[in-house]
């Protein structure tokens, strides 16, 4: 059976497609002898409805696996497929438009515009694929709810505490009829309570029906994820697997 | 671990007899470490003995009531006041494990470490999976006791993991270090060759 949706960008999902598709990707920074192997042959899929943990010390390749699932890095060898739709050998610009409609990125680095308001701030990605303002912005204000954030719509940035900015990013990453999300350490300026608040948040939204991708050095984080895999020095050396059935986790307990 | 104060402490509430102090002691720590009634008759023996509970006559169906005393509320008091002791810790096989593994030429201590590090992993995702969602979690003593009670194992298996990638790390740091001491070794060993015996050029010396 495979179950069909249409997203904001008229842009077709097949339940029966990856979401994404990693095919023994490798990835070189700089040339010769000062040649860096980042990723040395990783292949990754994640369906719909699937939640995958990476972990691994750093410098393992973690945040080059997630840069190339999003289209932001072109792979040296392997291919990488989103939705169906192959993302090597297209053109920056093609990537960046897949990107906009189909993938929600939570980065490390904010990367919020101070001169926009939070509001402004998360309804970006709509706007630019093409939404009217009032609506987008209608989007944004329940997207700032979600993360707790009601009513901080009118700040700006600066006005904001950090643990504030990175969830207006995380609202922002997780805006819109994403099929796959990727973030990269999302909670790292928030208490521990505020983010799990952000985990149990980002299940929700794969329970939901998009894929997502995390890549952690907090195992309690990792823990909300179906499976976690673990990368040593660009490869992916051990994969915990999918979970049990429900009824069989911890039977001694209840 | 000491069930004896946890159950002293639930008869503090009110009087009860052993099948009943159990199901309240399971309903208030989510039933995360099952008890046998056996254990709780043993406990609930060596209580009355320390003069910490007293027992009644049997009722007609047989079951035994036990009451606090004041003694025995006293102690409850200091055990809720006093933190638990740490100075002498429990056998950690996990930990003797290792510290074995890492001298031992059997196996890869690396490999026991990830094989490891996955299986903690594993437990913690079956884990985090139980938790209730935040409003559920304080609905009542039975739903608060469950999740916290969850959550002191979600920190003790990230505690775990936490440690292993510090053991894996110091692993790597040693084998860089041991590498680049045996090939620093081995230039300031030759330079020092070709200074004493400058007829035999390539001074190479095996160590």
């Amino acid at each position: 059976m495979s179950v069909q949706a249409v997203t904001g960008s008229g842009l077709v999902q097949d339940s029966s497609v990856a979401v994404l598709e990693l095919r023994d990707v490798s990835k070189v920074y700089g040339e010769s002898t000062l040649a860096v192997q980042a990723l040395r042959g990783v292949s990754l899929t994640l369906q719909q409805g699937e939640f995958v943990a990476v972990m691994g010390p750093s410098g393992s390749g973690k945040s080059t696996l997630l840069q190339i699932a999003g289209g932001m890095e072109q792979p040296s060898a392997g291919a990488v497929s989103v939705a169906g739709h192959d993302l090597v050998g297209q053109t920056p610009a093609e990537r960046a438009a897949a990107r906009l409609s189909t993938v929600g990125f939570v980065f490390q680095s904010l990367n919020l515009v101070s001169s926009l308001t939070a509001a402004e701030n998360v309804a970006l990605p709509l706007e630019l694929n093409g939404m009217a303002s009032r609506p987008a912005r209608a989007a944004a204000a329940s997207a700032l709810a979600e993360v707790g954030l009601e009513g901080c719509g009118d700040k700006f940035p600066d006005e904001l505490s950090g643990g504030q900015q990175q969830r207006i990013a995380i609202a922002r990453g997780l805006i819109g009829e994403r099929s796959l999300i990727l973030a990269d350490e999302p909670t790292g300026a928030l208490d521990s309570v505020t983010g799990e608040a952000i985990l149990r948040l980002l299940r929700a939204k794969v329970d939901a029906g998009c894929a997502a991708i995390l890549v952690t050095h907090e195992a309690r984080h990792a823990a909300w994820a179906d499976r976690t895999v673990f990368l040593r020095d660009g490869l992916i050396v051990d994969d915990t697997g999918g979970p049990q059935d429900p009824r069989d986790l911890l039977g001694s307990l209840r | 671990m000491s069930i004896r104060m946890a159950l002293l402490a639930i008869l503090c509430d009110s009087p009860k007899h052993g099948y009943e102090l159990r199901a309240e002691f399971e309903a208030r720590t989510g039933s995360v470490w099952p008890l046998n009634v056996g254990q709780v008759y043993s406990t609930l023996q060596r209580l009355e003995r320390d003069g910490l509970v007293t027992a009644d006559e049997p009722t007609a169906d047989g079951h035994v009531i036990h009451s606090v005393t004041q003694v025995g509320r006293l102690a409850v008091t200091e055990w809720f006041t006093e933190p638990i002791d740490r100075t002498s810790p429990p056998r950690d096989e996990l930990a003797m494990k290792l510290s074995l593994a890492a001298v031992s030429d059997m196996v890869d201590v690396r490999e026991v470490v990830q094989r490891q590090r996955a299986a903690s992993m594993r437990a913690l995702r079956d884990i985090t999976r139980l938790k209730p969602s935040d409003d559920e979690s304080f609905a009542d003593a039975e739903a608060m006791g469950w999740s916290l009670a969850l959550e002191s194992l979600v920190f003790q298996a990230e505690a775990e993991i936490r440690w292993l990638d510090h053991v894996e790390s110091r692993l790597v740091a040693q084998a860089t270090r041991r590498r680049a001491t045996r090939a620093e070794g081995s230039v300031s060993v030759s330079e020092d060759a070709r200074r004493r015996s400058p007829r035999s050029p390539s001074g190479r010396v095996s160590r």
